[in-house]
């Protein structure tokens, strides 16, 4: 079976323009051990709504591609979002969630994907679009293909070593702004 | 009137994105964003889904504001942690529930908490005491926020929303 980090270094290989959001806990530390990058907003918490800031900046961001990258138990807490990303349908969006069926920082506790629950159903329920499921297509795919987009990747359920990313909130927030947006960010 | 009034607010002050639930206080208010080409109305699930939404929209450069009952304000504490910890600008608009005159005991708890709730998680909050402040409120809440890099909510009193009753709530327009 797939492992996590091996996975996101994959999906994020030669990223280019790509804006990411990372899911509170694993994923986040994930795309910083793929490399950190002010183009990625790696979350602390909220817990649930890394799907919801995709969205948010997919639809500021209409030229740009991004990515959502979260967990399994993250995207459990907001299921909500998405439905109310699939009534948006923003063509530049893509979700994919690590599901290592665990609830990895408080225990390895598992998730309702460990007991049937299937990610996929879910949003081709909501009217996102399925991708491939072979990493270098689920790439291309992030990259090229209409969404919103939604893969479920399964992988093994490890405990690794945490690589971390900054911590402050409006650090991040604001290397992100100035990445994107050029100086004015700070000035508007 | 003052739905009128907030959009033209949040129209001058360069609104992109209106993250909603729907709401019989907000009827008007959504039906005027809806319409507004230059505004995206962004029908949530749940409340907190919209904290995720304005604070994606702002790390790509674009204002949002959101709008929802007294009730809602209980679906998004947890997620006003990371706007006071990133220091996102926001602006909720709020029609209250149990207030003077509720008909209905059960929103009596959240709406008596909301003030509290808001500014225990960093919130500023304005309550305009008539129709006629709304605007200029908003306006404010807009310059606090986005000049300041605050969360405001601005709570419009239910005397002024004027639901009485069960039958009011299913007729009412917004006024």
């Amino acid at each position: 079976m797939n492992q996590r980090r091996e996975v996101v270094k994959h999906l994020l290989e030669n990223r280019g323009e790509l804006l990411v959001i990372a899911g509170l806990g694993s994923t986040a530390w994930d795309i910083t051990a793929a490399g950190d990058s002010p183009l990625s907003f790696p979350l602390w918490g909220a817990m649930g709504q890394a799907a919801m800031m995709g969205l948010g900046l997919a639809l500021a961001q209409p030229q740009r591609r991004v990515l959502v990258i979260t967990g399994d138990g993250e995207m459990l807490m907001g299921l909500g979002s998405l439905a109310t990303i699939g009534v948006q349908q923003p063509t530049n969006l893509s979700v994919v969630v690590i599901d290592n069926e665990r609830y990895g920082e408080t225990g390895m506790q598992t998730t309702h994907t460990a007991h049937g629950v299937d990610l996929d159903a879910v949003a081709r329920g909501c009217g996102f679009k399925a991708c491939p499921k072979e990493l270098s297509s689920l790439r291309k795919a992030i990259h090229q293909q209409p969404g919103p987009n939604f893969a479920a990747i399964k992988v093994q359920p490890e405990k690794i070593p945490l690589v971390l990313p900054p911590r402050e909130g409006a650090l991040l927030k604001a290397r992100f702004r100035r990445a994107l947006l050029g100086p004015e960010a700070d000035s508007v | 009137m003052w739905p009128e009034a907030i959009h033209h607010e949040l129209a001058a002050a360069r609104i992109r994105l209106v993250g909603y639930v729907p709401d019989a206080g907000h009827k008007r208010l959504i039906e005027l964003c809806q319409s507004d080409k230059s505004m995206r109305a962004v029908v949530l699930s749940t409340e907190e889904e919209g904290i995720g939404l304005v604070a994606g929209a702002w790390l790509g450069g674009e204002r949002s504001v959101l709008l929802m009952q007294s009730s809602g304000v209980g679906n998004v504490i947890n997620a006003l942690g990371t706007i006071k910890e990133c220091r996102f600008p926001l602006v909720t608009i709020v029609t209250m529930r149990g207030e003077e005159g509720e008909f209905n005991p059960w929103q009596v708890p959240m709406g008596q908490a909301t003030r509290t709730v808001l500014e225990a998680m960093g919130t500023v909050v304005h309550r305009p005491g008539t129709a006629d402040e709304i605007a200029p409120t908003v306006n404010a809440a807009l310059r606090l926020a986005y000049n300041s890099y605050a969360s405001v909510a601005v709570l419009i009193p239910q005397r002024v929303i004027g639901i009485k009753s069960f039958q009011d709530q299913t007729t009412q327009v917004g006024q």
